[in-house]
């Protein structure tokens, strides 16, 4: 046939055989750009992923550092459990499910086979408890009790074992030494987030996934202190996790302790006593409601006040932070943060925020110094002011004739301060005043004092209260005149009435807001923190200092000790002279003022105090109380909301404080033995040379003592015999054996098994 | 078959014996297609180094002897080149006589695979075993044997110059031919292997002109084929989710799509020029099921890198020019068949080996012709070089 050519092929064939060749090609040329872009393009990242497969990360935990109080007591530290847990993915890769491996795992454990089983096994709608309720993925715990030889067994024998593991887990505790609670200002830790982990996957602190993390107070604001460095081991290994290669090992650097300023003994008085007056002042009637004092809530500051250092700091209602140790139950959670709660998990030291009241007239005396008011100037204190057709009345009437700045502060005379903010409200320029023109002495001095702007103590979410002044007022007024236009009514109720009135001039500065203002009442809110910083100031001679609750970070092995040194804020604007006078008229307050009633018999000569009570008026409330005070080295603050006058309040609760701290006896007399702090603490407690802390025996019960030693002594009308207290600069006090304990365990045995 | 005499059609070329040629002046050596053996030598000689670095720290298959699988891999390419040898010896037409007894050989293998002499490794029936650690799969050797059978089927009237084309009577024979082998490896199952079968298939015909209608029907019967096998379910279990995984490739990393995962961990992690012979840590840790065999070309990725691996496509690449060459240059229509089946073979089963290891085809149990360890796979290769030989040979005279 002519059609086939020599080389014994069609066209045909021809043709097809070179699209075979073509597709050939093509196919290896595919082979070869799928090769590229596996290995040029992406290979940087094939690289790390290889490096993933065999180098396996096993991560020991950090053990997390102690908070510890001023003489060394741990207010937090550490139990360690030995966790054996099951991975059920490893487990449901298995034939039989891992029934073989739990069986074994329950001889080792001596449990019974089906109590293992059960505790892996979800809980669903059937399944009644014991089960599992967690995520699948994470390993379930079976025990947390296990002993160091159950948990050796399971970790040589690990192939025997595949899916169980034996960790050690360091388990937060929060021992309340001497009853002392400290909740709020300790804060809490809960497990770390998926992101968390995912952001902390390549730092050089990875977390585990049974890692804690501070979320609160001192736990959540010295968290990486207090967290360490988790150890990493990289291991080479193979496809079956054997390990084939090199070991590389950062080993785990534990956490920093933390050593605070708060005294576990002063602690704990200063909340039994605010507890103490919470639940007295429940029993008084109050006549303007007509029930008794509801005093839902209240906070006590003690602090330093040659440094700022918290010495204490309650707040109430209260919380045993050991709720949170293990994971906080669904009931816990909802009765610290329901609505129907009474947010314990508040640090209202900090969070919590009212009117001042007339503690709130010490910044106004400044003020009027300032705007140039003679401090001897006799100043009139009538019963009431009228402006307009509101009349503003002295508290409860009074009427004293014309009085100095001294004076007034110290009888805490309305009439006195209303007049003067009336004036300068006249001379920045009434209800219109031009641009630029209002001094403002009033509203600049709150904040030279540092109101309305957190203080910087060192916790976490403080809030700052509020000067209301021009500024404010017009912010609040743009963010709130839509609301209150439609719901105000000229002749409404009050609530309406109220509306109306701000719906038309909310963003000015009204005779009424400036003369309300200067008493501390009205759109005002101070913190608790923020009035012990304030009259700690007045007691050191006028500087503010930062309050701070950390003292010292040492690390785990004592050698690094860094100090957290005090830091001044401010300096009070007020002269020398000014001061004294102020200093002299709250010196006042405690022999002849609105607190004398309830400090008779204080040994004044001998420790000089000084307060300013406060009874702010909130709507719809009935009225917080305040008393502010200060020695020559301390400031204290208690309020307590919904609870009547400051003094009346307060004015026990506080003495007791002082009488704990100072030594001071029912009689007035003064048992330095019995003072649990009658100077600051200076130095910190001992580091040994392991890098352990040294502490010192703690009392049972520091305010049932006190309580029980004036007791005593009012029966036997003589000052009590030595009853062994704690004193304040021995190092290791000793307490009556009735009433001490040891320490439940020593620093050094909660070391990891690694 | 057409019938006794369709076996001596060839009239042409030079008879001499079989020794002479060797010394002859346009001698046996110096016809020979070199550029072709010298790349499929290479290439298992690569596969040996790839083999070792994959096996010497398996304690768990190697019995201990690092060098158990380095050895059996030059023992075979040694007895595949001794079979290449022996191809090439017998000639072209020796072999062109005897292929309905070679036919009858390799289905007679396959068939006995399936009795009880046969052994189940790796979930498909497909291997002989003998003693002192020999096995064979019968299956690699039907895919010579359908395209030797196909081939002289299809050429028999064009080579003898009745027709131009084979008609439709003798495709149907040859379309037979290879059907009753590929039922057999379908039993066993062996899908890989007759997804190779069904390819050569495709390029036999392809190669024989015929009709385009047969081609279509081919490629038609095909895709409803896949179709009926996904919906009759006649696949395995396993068989789905390694397809399922190709789809999705992140799907249970730990578990299908584990193989996949972890080579292309592996070969990516290479780069251009890889860790190095013997220290890559994909193979060095084992993370790689099934190295030395089915994914050897994750070593040549990991430890060679770009280079390595390209040079491993390039060489192949070399031995498919040669054949796609020796195709076209072949003078009568048996040799074509023949070359292109081969193509067919080696084209489609790199692809898919390579391929699968690169994650763009599904997995399946296939070897790299000429690296991958594997007695039969390696001879049946080296046999089919042979025969590529011969035809070169043939067509050069």
């Amino acid at each position: 046939m002519t059609n086939i050519p020599e080389t014994g092929r069609t066209p045909r064939v021809q043709i097809r055989l070179v699209v075979i060749q073509i597709l050939v090609l093509s196919l290896l040329g595919t082979l070869g750009g799928r090769l590229w872009y596996l290995q040029i393009r992406e290979g940087a990242a094939y690289q790390k992923e290889a490096s993933g497969n065999h180098v396996q990360q096993v991560v020991q935990p950090a053990v997390r550092g102690s908070i510890l109080d001023a003489r060394g007591v741990p207010l937090a530290d550490n139990e360690t459990r030995l966790v054996v847990s099951a991975s059920r993915t490893d487990l449901l890769k298995m034939k039989d499910d891992g029934k073989a491996v739990l069986t074994k795992l329950a001889g080792v454990l001596g449990m019974k086979p089906a109590d293992v089983m059960q505790k892996v096994r979800l809980c669903d709608a059937k399944t009644p408890q014991p089960c599992w309720n967690g995520s699948p993925y994470q390993p379930i715990p079976i025990t947390d009790e296990a002993t160091p030889r159950q948990a050796l067994q399971i970790r040589e024998r690990s192939e025997d074992f595949p899916g169980i593991t034996a960790e050690p887990e360091a388990v937060r505790r929060y021992p309340a030494p001497g009853k002392s609670n400290t909740a709020q200002v300790l804060g809490y830790l809960s497990p770390v987030t998926d992101d968390e982990i995912q952001q902390a996957k390549d730092t050089d602190s990875p977390y585990l996934r049974s890692d804690q993390v501070g979320r609160s107070g001192l736990e959540r604001q010295y968290d990486k202190e207090l967290r360490g460095k988790a150890g990493v081991t990289r291991y080479e290994v193979d496809n079956l996790g054997r390990v084939i290669g090199k070991a590389k090992s950062d080993s785990a650097q534990p956490g920093s302790n933390l050593v605070t300023s708060i005294d576990s003994r002063v602690q704990r008085v200063a909340e039994y006593q605010l507890d103490n007056a919470m639940q007295v002042a429940r029993t008084q009637f109050d006549k303007i409601t007509g029930e008794n004092y509801k005093a839902d809530s209240g906070a006590v500051v003690v602090m330093e006040a040659k440094t700022g250092r918290i010495v204490a700091m309650a707040s109430a209602p209260t919380y045993d932070p050991n709720v949170w140790v293990g994971g906080i139950s669904a009931k816990d959670y909802k009765a610290l943060t329901g609505k129907n709660s009474d947010y314990p998990l508040l640090n209202r030291a900090i969070q919590g925020q009212s009117a001042p009241g007339s503690t709130f007239k010490v910044v106004s005396t400044a003020a009027a110094v300032e705007a140039g008011y003679e401090w001897d100037g006799g100043y009139p204190c009538t019963s009431s002011y009228s402006v307009g057709g509101q009349v503003f009345k002295n508290f409860e009437g009074e009427n004293f004739g014309p009085i100095s700045l001294g004076r007034a502060l110290e009888v805490s005379c309305d009439t006195v301060f209303y007049g003067l903010a009336d004036r300068e409200w006249k001379k920045d320029g009434g209800i219109n005043p031009k641009k630029g023109e209002p001094k403002d002495y009033f509203f600049k001095t709150a904040h030279q004092f540092g109101l309305g702007k957190e203080t910087g103590v060192d916790l976490p979410n403080e809030v700052t209260g509020r000067v209301p002044d021009r500024q404010w007022k017009e912010n609040y007024w743009k963010a709130n005149k839509n609301a209150w236009c439609k719901t105000g009514k000229k002749d409404g109720s009050y609530v309406e009435k109220i509306a109306y009135e701000n719906c038309l001039e909310g963003n000015k500065m009204r005779e009424g807001d400036e003369i309300n203002y200067s008493i501390g009442q009205g759109d005002t809110l101070v913190t608790p923190i923020q009035e012990a910083m304030i009259y700690g100031a007045l007691a050191n001679g006028g500087t503010e200092y930062v309050p701070t609750i950390g003292k010292a970070i040492v690390s785990a092995d004592g050698k690094t000790v860094t100090e957290i040194k005090p830091k001044v804020r401010a300096r009070l604007p007020i002269s020398q002279a000014t001061h004294a006078g102020m200093d002299k008229a709250l010196a006042g307050v405690i022999t002849s003022g609105t607190a004398a009633w309830k400090f008779g018999g204080w040994p004044q000569d001998k420790i000089e105090l000084h307060a300013k009570t406060g009874t702010a008026e909130v709507y719809g409330k009935q009225t917080t109380s305040w008393l502010a005070t200060y020695s020559k080295d301390y400031t204290v603050v208690m309020t307590i909301a919904q609870a009547g006058t400051g003094s009346g309040a307060s004015g026990e609760a506080v003495r007791n404080i002082y009488s704990a701290l100072y030594g001071v006896q029912p009689d007035g007399s003064i048992d330095k033995k019995q003072a649990l702090l009658p100077t600051p603490q200076k130095g910190l407690p001992k580091i040994q040379t392991d890098g352990t802390i040294a502490s010192p025996k703690v009392a049972q019960d520091p305010a049932e003592d006190l309580k029980k030693a004036a007791e005593k002594a009012a029966e036997q009308g003589t000052a009590p015999p030595d009853q062994n207290q704690p004193g304040a600069t021995t190092p290791s006090p000793t307490a009556t054996n009735r009433t001490t304990r040891r320490r439940p365990r020593r620093r050094g045995s909660r070391r990891m098994l690694t | 078959m057409t019938g006794a005499n369709s076996f001596s059609v060839s009239g042409y070329g030079p008879q001499r014996a079989g020794w002479t040629r060797l010394f002859a002046r346009d001698s046996l050596t110096r016809r020979l297609d070199w550029p072709m053996l010298l790349s499929a030598l290479a290439l298992s000689g690569l596969g040996s180094l790839l083999v070792y670095s994959a096996t010497r720290n398996r304690t768990e298959i190697n019995q201990g002897d690092q060098y158990y699988f380095l050895i059996r891999h030059i023992m075979n390419t040694g007895i595949g080149l001794a079979l290449m040898i022996g191809t090439v010896w017998l000639g072209h037409r020796t072999l062109r006589n005897v292929v309905p007894i070679l036919y009858g050989i390799s289905l007679f293998g396959v068939l006995l695979v399936l009795t009880p002499l046969g052994a189940t490794i790796n979930g498909s029936r497909n291997w002989i075993v003998f003693g002192g650690g020999f096995s064979l799969q019968p299956a690699e050797f039907v895919k010579v044997s359908i395209i030797l059978g196909m081939a002289m089927l299809l050429s028999a009237r064009v080579d003898a110059g009745d027709r131009p084309y084979p008609d439709h009577r003798t495709v149907l024979q040859a379309l037979g031919l290879a059907a009753v082998p590929i039922m057999i490896v379908l039993l066993m199952p062996d899908l890989g292997t007759v997804l190779v079968l069904v390819t050569i298939i495709l390029g036999v015909l392809l190669a024989s002109g015929a009709s385009n209608r047969w081609i279509f029907g081919m490629i038609t019967a095909g895709v409803v084929g896949c179709i009926a096998i996904w919906q009759l379910h006649i696949l395995d279990e396993y068989q789905i989710a390694r397809f399922a995984a190709f789809a999705n490739p992140s799907l249970d990393p730990a578990g299908v799509g584990y193989n996949t995962n972890q080579a292309r961990i592996a070969i990516g992690s290479g780069g251009l020029t890889g860790a190095g012979l013997f220290h890559g840590s994909q193979t060095t840790g084992q993370f790689v099921p099934e190295q030395q065999t089915d994914f050897v070309f994750t070593v040549a990725g990991e430890e060679l890198g770009f280079v390595g691996a390209g040079l491993i496509i390039f060489l192949l690449g070399v031995v498919l020019w040669r054949a796609c060459r020796i195709a076209r240059d072949s003078t009568e229509l048996y040799g074509t068949i023949v070359a292109a089946g081969i193509v067919a073979w080696f084209a489609f089963q790199a692809f898919e080996n390579i391929g699968m290891t690169l994650g763009i085809m599904p997995v399946t149990g296939l070897p790299l012709p000429f690296v991958s360890y594997g007695g039969s796979s390696m001879f049946a290769a080296m046999i089919a070089v042979g025969l590529l030989q011969n035809v070169h040979m043939r067509s050069r005279t």
